[in-house]
């Protein structure tokens, strides 16, 4: 087998495939610096719940498209999205009960309700489609939604880059000298929730968040500088995308999964031989020490 | 634009249920340098916090003389900041310039050179590219103290800036506040250390969950009030005598 057979022919060969790619290195030119201000914000686990939390609407908008249309399901997402972020800030506020809990009780009621729409209306099949994805059935125009959604991404991080990372460092800064901290964490939201529709049908609605968490934590691993981060974040993402369908055209696996997969190897890696990971800082304390001694 | 004064009128802080410090009155005169000193929970930061505006009082009324709270340059504590954030020291000392560059203003050149030049200011030469995961307790302190000086703002509030931080750089810090001081600028600095406040701060505010004194240092840090300051029963109810500067 060459390497052109392995690695360009099946792109070259079938536009699904070429679809799935372009879709997912969109996907992870968005998701990627999206998942790096998770991380950076300690909110990866309130994602994963956001992202348990839109099914409802993704399901209500599923079965009034009457198939697995992204921007029906993307439209009911994002207003199922804005709905849990008001509900739950608005509990967060007015209770004692702080964000991370107010979204996980939203998103375990939520997924329940959505799991329950799907199934009422919709066949089994319909319903793992929906929880998994089905990227090799990506068509034009829901590769140019995510592609819009991904520049979109691109576009507001870059106009609002210094208010996110300052409510980031240092929110009681921001309050101070005047930022307006939380329409600029609502407008993070908002990015996390398209970004979460983006990744709906491409790796459905339980590992959307696959792409933005994994791909943040390998940049995390190798970097100190927030740009680079979201760099590698992107590029480990688009690889993942690229590597993941190749593995699953070729050994015949299940596409959405292969990719998640891919990125957790890449991880995997990162954990011990990134400059932050085992190796990198066990060599660091060796090195610190000889040089201890030494002295 | 000359400096106000910042008066307290019987300010009472409360967390819920929880009176926090209650009885404040009086005023920081503009161009003062004072101290505000107390034991743990005595309601020191507490108090800043709700000159800051992060919390309401629950009685009486804090006047700012006309002034924003953006117009205050404010260090909290540095627990309070994420120290492992992937910013270098020269982005950090550049927010200080938000009142100059807004959320999406351009940085001017004034305002770098502005940046270079407080990061020299704290000793800090040559550390503008590095992280500032990679600083120690006292290096990202004189950071924080850079990013005050490029804020360059009339009314400074310190919340424990020497905590847990080394002697020669406390040394450099307490320079710079003296600097400032001399400048003609207000600066409040929440503080623990009584020898400290006696050997630099002209004026003091010794609380203890209510008022005790408020003045100068030497009058505030007498015997009586130190004594008073220690008993927690008569803290803990009613209020007590005023005496503002």
């Amino acid at each position: 087998m060459t390497l052109h057979s392995l690695c360009v022919a099946p792109f070259a060969d079938y536009g699904f495939m070429r679809r799935a790619l372009v879709a997912s290195v969109a996907l992870g030119v968005g998701g990627g610096p999206v998942g790096v201000l998770l991380v950076l914000r300690r909110m990866s686990l309130v994602s994963e719940a956001m992202s348990h939390a839109v099914l409802p609407g993704a399901a209500i908008g599923f079965l009034l498209a009457g198939s697995l249309s992204l921007a029906a399901m993307g439209l009911g997402a994002l207003v199922a999205g804005l709905i849990v972020t008001f509900l739950s800030g608005l509990i967060t506020r007015t209770t004692s009960l702080k964000e991370d809990a107010s979204f996980t009780s939203f998103y375990l009621s939520a997924m329940a309700l959505g799991v329950l729409i799907v199934s009422l209306g919709g066949s089994n099949l319909d319903l793992l489609h929906v929880l998994f994805g089905t990227i090799l059935a990506i068509d034009a125009q829901a590769v140019c939604i995510v592609a819009a959604i991904a520049s979109l991404t691109l576009i507001v991080l870059a106009l609002v880059y210094r208010p996110f990372i300052t409510e980031c460092f240092d929110p009681l800064f921001l309050r101070v000298v005047g930022g307006r901290g939380s329409l600029y964490h609502f407008i993070f939201l908002l990015l996390l929730v398209l970004n979460l529709v983006a990744g709906f049908q491409t790796l459905g609605t339980l590992m959307a968040v696959g792409m933005m968490m994994l791909p943040a934590c390998i940049a995390k691993l190798w970097t100190e500088r927030l740009a680079v981060m979201f760099l590698i974040a992107a590029v480990s993402a688009a690889v993942s995308g690229f590597i993941g369908l190749l593995v699953s055209y070729h050994l015949g696996f299940a596409s959405g999964p292969t990719i998640i997969l891919t990125a957790s190897v890449i991880y995997a890696i990162s954990l011990l031989v990134a400059p932050s990971g085992a190796l990198g800082r066990l060599f660091r304390r060796r090195h610190f020490s000889n040089a201890r001694t030494e002295v | 634009m000359s400096i106000p004064a910042i008066g307290f009128d019987d300010v009472s802080v409360a967390y819920g249920r929880h009176r926090a410090v209650h009885g404040v009155s009086g005023a920081f005169a503009p161009g003062s340098l004072t101290a505000i000193i107390g034991a743990n929970g005595a309601g020191k930061s507490t108090l800043l916090k709700a000159l800051m505006g992060e919390i309401a009082p629950a009685r009486g009324r804090i006047d700012r003389g006309g002034l924003h709270i953006r117009d205050f340059g404010y260090l909290p504590q540095i627990s309070a900041i994420d120290r492992q954030f992937p910013l270098s020291v020269a982005d950090t000392i550049m927010l200080g310039a938000w009142r100059q560059t807004g959320a999406f203003g351009a940085v001017s050149a004034q305002a770098a050179r502005r940046a270079k030049d407080a990061l020299a200011g704290v000793g800090l030469d040559g550390f503008a590219n590095r992280p500032i995961g990679s600083l120690s307790l006292g290096q990202f302190q004189r950071t924080l103290f850079a990013r005050l000086m490029v804020q360059d703002a009339d009314i400074i509030v310190l919340d424990e800036p020497f905590a847990a931080i080394d002697a020669r750089t406390a040394c450099d810090l307490i320079k710079i506040i003296r600097r400032w001081h001399g400048d003609g600028r207000t600066v409040i600095a929440v503080l623990h250390d009584f020898d400290q406040v006696r050997a630099y701060f002209p004026n003091a505010l010794l609380l203890a969950g209510r008022m005790i004194d408020w003045g100068a240092t030497d009058q505030v840090l007498s015997r009586e009030n130190l004594k008073a300051a220690r008993n927690p029963v008569e803290n803990r109810s009613g209020s007590t005598a005023v005496h503002g500067s």
